[in-house]
């Protein structure tokens, strides 16, 4: 790769100036450009810890498939894991465009040095929070990655155009199962509202802490890599979600949420930032569950890369 | 936010806030030996279309290259046809080169339709 060799001063000043002008005519960045360090130090990080996201979310959901209640929310729920695997693939092969491999990629999330989202460090207790990490949970991804398919990079633009065209039916397939239970008995209503007043603050935590807190966000969006800061994101989930809350039957358990006229907007209370910290830090109910279950997928699976890697030599 | 906290988080993610600090994206580090090559693939989407660049994967050999082309690039019957091919056997232009690769075609106007004058009136040109 050419993209990290140092260039002399008039060449690399000459660089910048391309690379500038392509941000400035909201052009896409292609592998092979040059590009600043820290930009493509942003990119790997923020695809690698997205891509980690998706491969560690297949596990909170992954657990009911042996217990669908039906046939066909089982086919439902094992298509919608089977995506958060190819989402994982989408992003860590835009990614290695970048020049991380991939095996640096999986070695840095199971020893916790890269992150992934801690909103799938909090456990899925009932069937309720299939459909509930459906609606919100997947609701709240959605607000956040579809700004991003217009993000100037272009590999990973790419793939949240096709991430986000799978995440419509996350959605809805999670929204239809809560209506469906809503129209059950009232203990199957009991076990979705409760269900949404587990997940609802971990949701609005989704859109990261207040812009006043996010220094880097002004950075991201000055280079089309982030195009909406996360207080303005996490207004329009807001918004977005009281009608749907209602038109389910469920209350969202926050006590300052009312519609401002004045604002044409609805204003609600803060999510509780230090258990955000919390989690992050590797306190949150599954943190360690999570890594290990990733790890021992990978030991366990050795052999198979093993014994297919000498089946291709043998063939080569 | 608690003034401890040093950290900075970001959601640009998409699946939620994650740490911005003390998170490693150095590169030249080798790969773990074993990994298996990096194919690109390409995915026809109808009869009629050019095959088109969708992606890449690892794959240990070109059989499981195409199979895990199908699970991870057509789940929903995007493609009819799949090609992929070893990431290291393609040779590109590079975007970096002094005199560029595409100069030659800036300068001539005239091979396009539009650098010829005809007249209105002139029927089926």
């Amino acid at each position: 790769m050419t993209v990290t060799d140092p260039a002399p001063d008039a060449a690399a000043a000459e660089l910048q100036e391309q690379f500038d002008a392509v941000i400035a005519r909201h052009d896409r960045v292609e592998p092979r450009d040059w590009m600043p360090e820290k930009y493509r130090a942003t990119l790997v990080r923020q695809i690698a810890q997205h891509a980690h996201s998706e491969i560690i979310g297949m596990q909170p959901e992954g657990n009911w498939i042996t217990r669908a209640p039906s046939l066909r929310r089982k086919a439902t729920l094992l298509a919608k894991v089977q995506d958060e695997a190819g989402h994982g693939l989408y992003l860590y092969s835009a990614a290695e465009t970048l020049g991380a491999s991939r095996g640096e990629l999986t070695e840095k999330l199971i020893s916790g040095k890269q992150k992934y989202s801690s909103i799938f460090n909090y456990p899925t207790l009932s069937y309720a929070d299939v459909g509930t990490i459906g609606w919100l949970v997947d609701g709240a991804a959605i607000c956040n990655q579809v700004p991003l398919c217009r993000t100037s990079y272009g590999p990973y633009g790419r793939s949240m155009i096709r991430i986000c065209k799978e995440e419509s039916f996350h959605q809805r397939q999670g929204y239809e199962l809560l209506m469906t239970m809503m129209r059950g008995t009232d203990e199957q209503r009991a076990m979705v509202q409760e269900s949404v007043d587990r997940f609802w603050w971990p949701a609005l935590m989704m859109f990261g802490p207040p812009d006043a807190d996010s220094p880097n966000t002004a950075q991201s969006m000055a280079w089309g890599i982030k195009r909406d800061t996360n207080d303005d994101l996490r207004q329009k989930f807001v918004d977005m979600s009281v009608p749907q809350a209602e038109r389910l039957g469920v209350t969202l358990p926050d006590p300052d949420l009312r519609w401002n006229a004045e604002r044409g907007a609805h204003d609600f209370g803060q999510p509780d930032w230090d258990e955000f910290m919390a989690v992050v830090k590797g306190g949150g109910p599954c943190n360690a569950e999570r890594i290990a279950h990733r790890k021992r997928a990978h030991d366990d699976g050795a052999w198979v890369r093993e014994a297919a890697s000498a089946f291709a030599a043998k063939g080569a | 936010m608690p003034d401890s906290q040093p950290e900075d988080f970001a959601a640009d993610g998409g699946h939620g806030a994650v740490p911005l600090d003390g998170v490693p994206t150095a590169l030249g580090e080798q790969p773990p030996s074993g990994e298996w090559p990096l194919y690109e693939v390409f995915v026809r989407g109808k009869r009629g279309l050019n095959h088109v660049h969708v992606g890449s994967l690892h794959a240990a050999d070109d059989t499981m290259a195409v199979h895990h082309a199908r699970d991870v690039y057509t789940r929903r019957n995007e493609g009819v046809s799949i090609w992929v091919v070893r990431a290291d056997a393609i040779t590109a232009s590079s975007p970096d080169e002094k005199d560029p690769m595409f100069a030659p075609a800036g300068d001539k106007v005239y091979r396009h339709p539009t650098f010829y004058d005809i007249p209105d009136d002139v029927p089926h040109m």
